[in-house]
């Protein structure tokens, strides 16, 4: 059992924390940056600690400061929520060195996990089914011409040395090769100093649907079904559900024995999910693995019926995982909403301020998770995310309808926010029907 | 004539692409502002030539906010 938690984030998140270590009578110790001095879970711990100025790696991103906090409070424990330091290997293991329990994976995994093409070859090698692509960065234009034979067109070509999508170029043909290569080494050089770029199959409107898992340090390893997280800008998601809409059995079997194999064969610990990409053929490739808790993680707890961050103090503490695999069933349709300080008109622009009002909603089958509150001030200096709206339902149509409701019973002043366009979404007919895929919002189909 | 670039969001400033002097083209990025963990270009809204930069690295800067003048 832990005794006090220190809780090494902000936001929604952070409160979270705190309530499921109440729930499980453990005390709390809240960190914070000068921005964040009358922020919600800064009050809602036992005791609090000053990190520092505003910027993320002057206070939340700042290790040192983070073990000093520990240690002056009497923390045994620290939970570094998502984002900041929650896949920092570095952090796991600074933690550990200093006699804390990390409430999440041992480094080691967090670090191989971390490594894009590592984390690739490892769930190969455990037999998960990975986006066929060339097993590292090619050369010159021949090792590209000849990789591209093997995996088939349509491709793409990808920087190795970074990511967001720049220095992507789509090769339909083979004599398009060449000159693609071309325009994705400028490209590459231009943004990330590094020219190198690697081969990989072009998936046409596929689905992101990624598998919970939890496992213990006693060598259980479950799953907690599947979320589907397609609508995304940016790569980053705006709605997650579970389940996956008409998502094939056998599908979803196989993305539950793969998520379950993949997490086995790195020896991972805690709350972790599997993402993939899923083709109109039900085909599934593993895209990568979170080793943390993700911002979307209430979707499960609301069609499970369970307490994932709760659990992740149990496991954490060294208990052995409280539910066996055959307990763990989705009863109903879970769907959130994250409501961002975004301008959804202007592509996107962060749009940051003070919270002049704020009215969430209630009633039956909905939850927020909130890390403002009027008056507060949505600084520049960390992620946008202001809350979450959950819905829950006895099938997928009613957590929608209530979702609608919900949405329309927020009202959020003095920032832009992502309401206008997630109302949008849900009333598309191709979202109520399920037809979801990770391309609909740069496509445009929610102007 | 000169013209003021003004900065079209609130957010802290990332980069300086642009020197004092140096001839732009429209859409090139005069400065980079990061704001909510985004990197967001403000960009030269003609073709011209950098006269000032009224800003620094890692200043606050609102919407609104002249960061450059252009010639």
């Amino acid at each position: 059992m832990l005794r006090s938690v220190l809780v090494a984030n902000r936001g929604e998140i952070a409160r979270r924390v705190i309530r499921a270590c109440r729930r499980s009578g453990i005390g709390t110790v809240a960190v914070y940056s000068e921005a964040d001095r009358d922020a919600p879970h800064v009050r809602e711990a036992d005791r609090s600690v000053l990190l520092g100025p505003a910027p993320a790696r002057e206070s939340y991103l700042d290790i040192d400061r983070l073990l000093d906090a520990a240690r002056s409070t009497g923390a045994d424990a620290v939970h570094p929520g998502y984002g900041f330091l929650s896949e920092n290997w570095r952090f796991a293991d600074a933690c550990a060195r200093a006699g804390l329990t990390f409430v999440g994976p041992p480094a080691e995994a967090i670090r191989a996990m971390g490594d894009k093409t590592e984390a690739r070859r490892l769930m190969a090698a455990a037999g998960v089914p990975t986006v066929p692509g060339s097993p590292g960065p090619v050369a010159d234009v021949a090792a590209a011409e000849a990789a591209a034979g093997a995996i088939g067109f349509p491709l793409i070509l990808k920087a190795a040395g970074g990511g967001g999508g720049i220095g992507m170029a789509r090769v339909d043909r083979a004599g398009d090769v060449a000159t693609a290569f071309a325009t994705a080494t400028r490209r590459a050089q231009s943004a990330f100093g590094n020219a190198a770029v690697y081969l990989e199959r072009y998936l046409e409107r596929p689905r992101h649907v990624e598998m919970q898992v939890f496992a213990d340090a006693h060598g259980a390893v479950v799953h907690l079904h599947e979320r589907e997280c397609s609508i995304q800008r940016r790569h980053q998601k705006l709605i997650e559900e579970s389940p996956a809409p008409g998502l094939d059995p056998a599908t979803k079997r196989g993305l539950a024995e793969a998520a379950v194999a993949g997490a086995r064969a790195i020896g991972y610990v805690n709350a972790g999910t599997m993402e993939f990409l899923v083709d109109a053929s039900g085909r599934f490739y593993f895209l990568e693995m979170n080793t943390r808790i993700q911002v979307e993680h209430p979707v499960t707890e609301e069609v499970t019926g369970l307490d994932l961050v709760v659990e992740q103090l149990r496991v954490a503490a060294g208990e052995r995982l409280a539910w066996r695999q055959d307990e763990i069933v989705q009863r109903g349709a879970a769907i959130e909403c994250r409501v961002y300080a975004e301008d959804p008109d202007k592509n996107f622009l962060p749009s940051p301020g003070t919270i002049a009002r704020l009215d969430l909603p209630g009633g039956d089958g909905i939850r927020v998770e909130s890390g403002v509150e009027a008056g507060g001030v949505v600084s520049v200096h960390y992620d946008p995310l202001l809350l979450k709206l959950v819905a829950r339902g006895g099938d997928r149509g009613e957590a929608l309808a209530r979702m609608r409701g919900a949405l329309d019973a927020t009202t959020v002043e003095g920032v832009r926010t992502t309401i206008p366009f997630l109302r949008r979404v849900l009333d598309h007919p191709d979202v109520r029907r399920g037809a979801l895929h990770t391309q609909m919002v740069d496509q445009g189909a929610f102007r | 004539m000169p013209e003021q670039i003004k900065a079209h969001i609130t957010g802290v400033v990332f980069q300086i692409p642009a020197k004092t002097g140096d001839r732009v083209a429209a859409g090139d990025p005069v400065i980079v502002l990061e704001s909510m963990k985004m990197e967001i270009p403000v960009e030269a809204p003609r073709a011209g030539v950098v006269t000032s930069i009224a800003v620094q690295e890692g200043q606050t800067v609102q919407e609104g906010d002249t960061v450059a003048v252009l010639d």
